[in-house]
């Protein structure tokens, strides 16, 4: 309402209820690092009741993990590690005013997710093939384990939330990417770019948790 | 400067239409917000209760059976929980004052803000659909394995709490951010107002205790959708996991709902004791002690359930630590009563109530943390006559002090005194007449949750029954003191009551951005002198 007095950084109208275009942009970074925060607490309550159920029946999760290919869980590392990398650099590239260079970045960025989603689509088709549902409708014949479909709920529980992060990071990321090839981000502005770059981060570092906890045990 | 600084221009008629309201990015507009929803849906909760006390009028079937029963309990409690009084204090009063307490222009996020309401609004809605599957039985609690049998009305209740948890962390993660960033010159964290450092623990335990509910609500789901197991004992789960998983955010949760109740009460006591508030530190890092504790005494819920002794003991212990600093407030507040000019207004009757009723739950709340007791009184009406006590005679309590409060400063108009006060008697004492021989109930063995009682507990039940309906008949008239102060009340001044902190700087109603000029802090915001 304060149409006297705009602040205008980088092209970038600093909502009216700020001081300065600094004070924003550190009130997103601690809102952003508070949301994560929740996150880590969200994916927690999963983390721990795998503690307990993995304490309980340790043979289950092994035999479990045998039915994962430990090769496309570390392709996917691979590609989420890169992805997290052309994220830091499209910032980089905003705060040094390379704007071309940013929305190339992020295009990379996108697409890595994309090649994560569908390495665990092909991961998720293999299982419903044998017959390797969660809970109830777990049907495969040869488990040696009286619960091992418990294993599989745990599986697809904990990739399916992760996966869920994953298509809402995509969907951020082709956001900015469409803002960036509006150059809307330059070294005095990239705000969006930090925060859901920090969001991005997380679900890497989620993914780099699962990974050995459901390829790699026993 | 803008129009909205003009003459007789606020933040109410700043703009016109039910549109501008459903879109606005105003904290106060928000605020308001909350406040006819909380209201519509205390209502509806309200009147579940009237018929459970109507159903316990006497022994036996009176209005309805067993079944529907369950239903009337489980909505009283889930409407009353996740829709009145979690949000009730922190998004409807705190949405409103805190950015006028910090002498700010909003909260940091308005559209996060704003988000936050209709994850309420949606949230409600999905938990309604459960109607259609012939309503919900479960209790407000959701234990499993019953809740995963029962019919799919749990399904829908269940994912509308989910939505209704989003809420409740974006405006935790706002009030957060806001405190940090947006306070206004020389508010440093020692000049903010008590209100401020209680609504900030709770939005700490908003922010980190909601996302557990979330994730247990989830799993829930998926139990009953796909059969996961985790909480099935059938299928090699415990269903002891979910009450772990569930308390560890519910009772954080009633510390959600307690702390910004103590806020208000600060703020209430030392405006109309005249006199700075005796040990404001102490109040502070009280609320903040409280917040922390309240993580590790999830386990007093569970005495009965089957965890181990050390277990047991080590809850009851950590559990009794939060005496201390709740004692630490009454003893302060009761401090600042002393030798105080007290006046006793309609807001400092309900502040006085508080203290009252609340140190009744709080002392009870004692006994039930010493497990060998609480194997006694575990699902016996003591409990439930303790939880009412802190959460009806602590948080509706000072709710209704917070409204009468505040209502000069919202809507510029002052409220009838002889009616407010009417409706004080008849909560105050209605509340009493109500709880209180639940306590002895309790003690006899009568367990909660039942529809139905032995013969010999019928004329203490009758009693509580009268006294339900006294409370019930006291908000009726507070509703209507409220709505005829707001269309018709004299004119407030922009201080009707004398008191010192930010908000009562700045006209009533409000302007838009609160205050014409950003206000410069040079001391505690209680300075009577």
């Amino acid at each position: 309402m304060s149409s006297g007095n705009e602040i205008i950084v980088g092209g970038h109208k600093v909502a009216h209820h700020f001081d300065s275009a600094e004070q924003e942009f550190e009130a997103s970074k601690l809102g952003i690092w508070l949301f994560l925060c929740t996150e880590i607490l969200m994916f927690g309550g999963l983390f721990v009741g795998y503690v307990i159920f993995h304490n309980i029946y340790p043979e289950m999760f092994a035999e479990g993990a045998k039915h994962l290919d430990w090769r496309l869980g570390s392709l996917n590392t691979v590609v989420l590690l890169l992805s997290s990398f052309t994220m830091v650099l499209s910032i980089y590239y905003a705060q040094t005013n390379q704007q071309k260079k940013t929305s190339n970045m992020l295009l990379i960025t996108f697409l890595c997710g994309l090649v994560f989603m569908v390495i665990k689509a092909f991961e998720y088709y293999h299982k419903f093939h044998l017959g390797l549902y969660p809970g109830s409708y777990f049907s495969y014949e040869h488990a040696e384990h009286a619960n091992l479909a418990m294993y599989f709920s745990f599986y697809f529980l904990m990739t399916g939330l992760h996966g869920t992060h994953v298509l809402v990071g995509m969907f951020l990321i082709a956001w900015l990417w469409i803002r960036s090839r509006r150059k809307e981000f330059n070294k005095d502005y990239y705000t969006p770019l930090e925060v859901v770059g920090l969001f991005w981060h997380l679900v890497d570092i989620i993914w780099i948790y699962l990974f050995p906890l459901l390829y790699l045990v026993g | 400067m803008s129009a909205s600084h003009a003459e007789g221009k606020n933040y109410l008629n700043c703009e016109k239409g039910l549109w501008s309201w459903l879109t606005t990015l105003d904290h106060k507009r928000i605020g308001i917000m909350y406040m006819i929803t909380v209201m519509v849906f205390f209502a509806v909760g309200g009147t579940f209760a009237m018929l459970i006390r109507g159903e316990l009028y006497s022994a036996g079937r009176n209005i309805v059976g067993p079944e529907t029963y369950n239903q009337f309990m489980t909505f009283h409690g889930a409407i009353m929980v996740f829709m009145v009084i979690i949000p009730g204090i922190p998004a409807f009063l705190g949405n409103f004052f805190l950015p006028m307490h910090l002498g700010a222009k909003d909260v940091a996020f308005p559209r996060v803000n704003l988000l936050s309401w209709y994850c309420l609004i949606v949230g409600a809605a999905i938990s309604l659909v459960s109607l259609i599957y012939n309503g919900v039985d479960t209790g407000w609690t959701f234990y499993t394995p019953y809740s995963i049998e029962t019919n799919n009305g749990t399904t829908w209740m269940v994912a509308g709490a989910f939505v209704m948890g989003f809420s409740s962390i974006l405006t935790g993660l706002n009030f957060i951010v806001t405190t940090h960033k947006l306070r206004a010159p020389g508010m440093t964290f020692f000049n903010m107002p008590l209100f401020v450092w209680a609504l900030y623990s709770t939005a700490v335990l908003q922010v980190l205790a909601t996302p557990v509910l979330g994730i247990t609500l989830m799993l829930l789901i998926a139990e009953r959708v796909l059969g996961v197991g985790i909480f099935d004992p059938t299928l090699g789960g415990d269903p002891v996991l979910f009450q772990h998983f569930f308390w560890f955010y519910s009772h954080p949760a009633v510390y959600i709902m307690i702390l910004p109740a103590m806020g208000i009460v600060s703020e209430i006591i030392t405006a109309f004791s005249r006199k700075v508030i005796f040990g404001y530190k102490a109040i502070a890092f009280s609320s903040v002690g409280i917040a922390v504790v309240s993580f590790f005494v999830w386990g007093h819920h569970m005495f009965t359930s089957g965890q181990s002794e050390a277990a047991g003991i080590l809850f009851s212990f950590i559990t009794m630590l939060v005496g201390v600093p709740t004692a630490i407030k009454v003893f302060n507040w009761v401090a600042t009563l002393y030798k105080g000019s007290v006046r006793f207004d309609s807001p400092m009757l309900f502040a006085l109530g508080f203290l009252f009723l609340f140190t009744i739950g709080g002392v009870t709340g004692i006994m039930l943390a010493t497990a060998g007791l609480d194997i006694h009184f575990h699902d016996t009406y003591f409990v439930v006559a303790h939880f009412h006590y802190v959460m009806v005679g602590g948080t509706l309590m000072a709710i209704m002090g917070g409204f009468y409060y505040w209502l000069p400063k919202m809507f510029g108009r002052m409220y009838n005194e002889f009616w407010a006060r009417i409706t004080f008697v008849l909560i105050f004492v209605g509340f009493n007449v109500t709880f209180f021989p639940q306590f002895i109930l309790g003690a006899m063995g009568m367990p909660r949750r039942y529809y139905d009682y032995l013969p010999e507990f019928q004329s203490l039940n009758r009693i509580s029954s009268f006294g339900a309906w006294t409370i019930g008949t006291g908000f009726l008239i507070a509703l209507f003191v409220i709505i005829h102060s707001i269309r018709r009340g004299e004119k407030a001044t922009s201080n009707p009551w004398g008191a010192k902190t930010l908000e009562w700087t700045t006209s009533s109603p409000p302007p838009h951005e609160n205050f014409l000029e950003t206000p410069v802090v040079t001391g505690g915001p209680y300075e009577f002198r």
